[in-house]
Parts: C-alpha cells; structure tokens; sequence
C-alpha cells in the first residue's frame, strides 16, 4: 500500500489545502451526468399517469371483482400486457423515487451506499415476484 | 479544513411560514413513499392471492373488506391521486411554466382538492353504488 494513510475515505466536510468542500468544487460545473435518472424518472412517471388511469377506469369497468373474473381478465391481451407494464413500471418508479429520498436523507457515504443496495434487492425481489404472480396468473393450468 | 459548527446549513422546515406549495411538496414524498411501500406490497399480495386459487383470494378478500383494509385501500387511493396531482404539477414546473406566485399556490391548493374529491367520489360510487 502506497500513498498517505488519510487518504482511505472521503469526508464530505473535510477537503485538504484549506478549502472547504464547496471551495473546492465551485467553479468546475456540473458532474456532466446524473441527468438521465431524473428524464427516466419523468418518463416513467408519464407513463404511470397513463397505466394508472387505465388500472383504476379498467377496475371499475369489470362486472365485479370475484377471483374467476380478474383472472380471466388477466389472462386476456389487454388486461395482461398494460397490466405487467403497470407493475414494471411502479417498481421502476418507487426505485428512481426512493433513490432520490436516499440521498437527500443520507448524508454518510456508507449509509447512502447501504440504503441505495437495500432498496434496489427489495424492489427487483418483490417486483419479480409480482411478475411471476401475474404470469402465473396469465399461464398457469386455470384454477 | 472542518466546517465550522457554528454556520447553519440550509434553513430546515422548522423556519418558514407554511404555505400550500411547501405541503403539497412534502406530500408528495410522503405519499410517494407510502405507495412504495404499503402499495407495492398490496399490489404484489393481490396478485398472488388470484395467482394463488380460491382460498389465498379469499383470504386477501376478507382483509380488504375489513374497516381496517378499507382504510388502508381508501388511503393508498388517496395517496395514489394526491402523488399523481402533484406529480403532474412537477411536470408543469419542470418545464418552467407555473412558478408565478398566485399561479403556483393555486395549482398546490388544486392538486390537494382534486386528490380529496376524486378519493371521495370513487369510494362513495364503489361502496354505495356498486356494493
């Protein structure tokens, strides 16, 4: 291991040479990316205004809500297909939602590291098993 | 070179007069995160429950037409619309329209009537005319 030992981890509020963190960066302009997290959240966002005006209207629009009739909607073109992009598209959203309250909450560098993994493994892992449910539902042998 | 404790950091809710764009703000994380959490599961609970069969409907059934399921359902609906509103106001600021004073509280105000009635109009039309 070479170089100075205080080197290991960066501290938000501590930056060598006498300046502050903000001395130090004022002046270099933008990171030049991050941008396309806040477009992708503005897309999805578009995109759920539209699925959830279909999920609500399409709710209200069945005969009734028994087990036999969802399914069967479920299992038709135009249940199923707005339907997996409704839930694809809620995950994708909560994730880029609570990302963006990860760090602005999250000061520590570790903590915005832990909460950003914690969040991404719960919304691929539950959203999977939404999806799996839903083609199941669409798939599986009719109960 | 520490910062020095002394300086405040940026000034925290704790400081300003409330007004209808601040509120509406933080409902729409609140609600965002109600819906990423309580409605996530809820949604993902519903669609193994008809994925499941007849008993594991029953059971999600039963739960949602209990007064506690129907507070949780009629809030998440509330949370859906009032997220969806401001979400909407979001994207009218995000292209630099609708910062005017006046303009801007009356948008906040609209998002927060719009979200009651819309709730309490779907709710009223699901439990007195259709159950």
């Amino acid at each position: 291991m070479t170089g100075p030992k205080q080197m290991g981890r960066f501290d938000r509020n501590s930056a060598p040479e006498g300046k502050t963190a903000l001395g130090k960066v004022r002046g270099l302009g933008s990171a030049r990316h991050g941008g396309e997290h806040w477009v992708r959240e503005r897309v999805s966002s578009a995109a759920l205004l539209l699925l959830g005006v279909w999920f609500i209207i399409s709710l209200l629009l069945l005969p009734d809500l028994r087990m036999d009739t969802l399914a069967e909607w479920l299992r038709s073109p135009l249940g199923f297909v707005p339907m997996a992009l409704f839930v694809y598209l809620c995950f994708e959203h909560s994730l880029e939602g609570v990302k963006v309250i990860i760090d602005d909450y999250q000061g520590d560098d570790g903590g915005r590291l832990f909460w950003t993994i914690v969040s991404l493994f719960l919304h691929v892992g539950v959203g999977a098993l939404a999806l799996f449910a839903l083609a199941r539902i669409a798939f599986g042998a009719s109960a | 070179m520490a910062r020095n404790i002394n300086r405040p950091l940026s000034p925290h809710l704790t400081i300003w007069k409330w007004g209808p764009h601040m509120l509406v703000s933080i409902l729409h994380r609140g609600t965002g995160m109600a819906l990423s959490i309580a409605g996530l599961v809820l949604l993902t609970w519903w669609l193994l429950a008809i994925a499941g069969g007849a008993a594991s409907y029953k059971t999600f059934t039963e739960a949602a037409t209990h007064p506690l399921g129907l507070f949780v359902l009629i809030g998440l609906t509330w949370a859906f619309l009032q997220h969806t509103a401001s979400g909407i106001r979001h994207l009218i600021m995000d292209v630099g329209a609708g910062f005017e004073l006046n303009t801007n509280k009356t948008m906040a105000y609209a998002t927060m009537a719009a979200s009651l009635l819309l709730t309490l109009a779907l709710w009223a039309y699901i439990l007195l005319v259709r159950a």
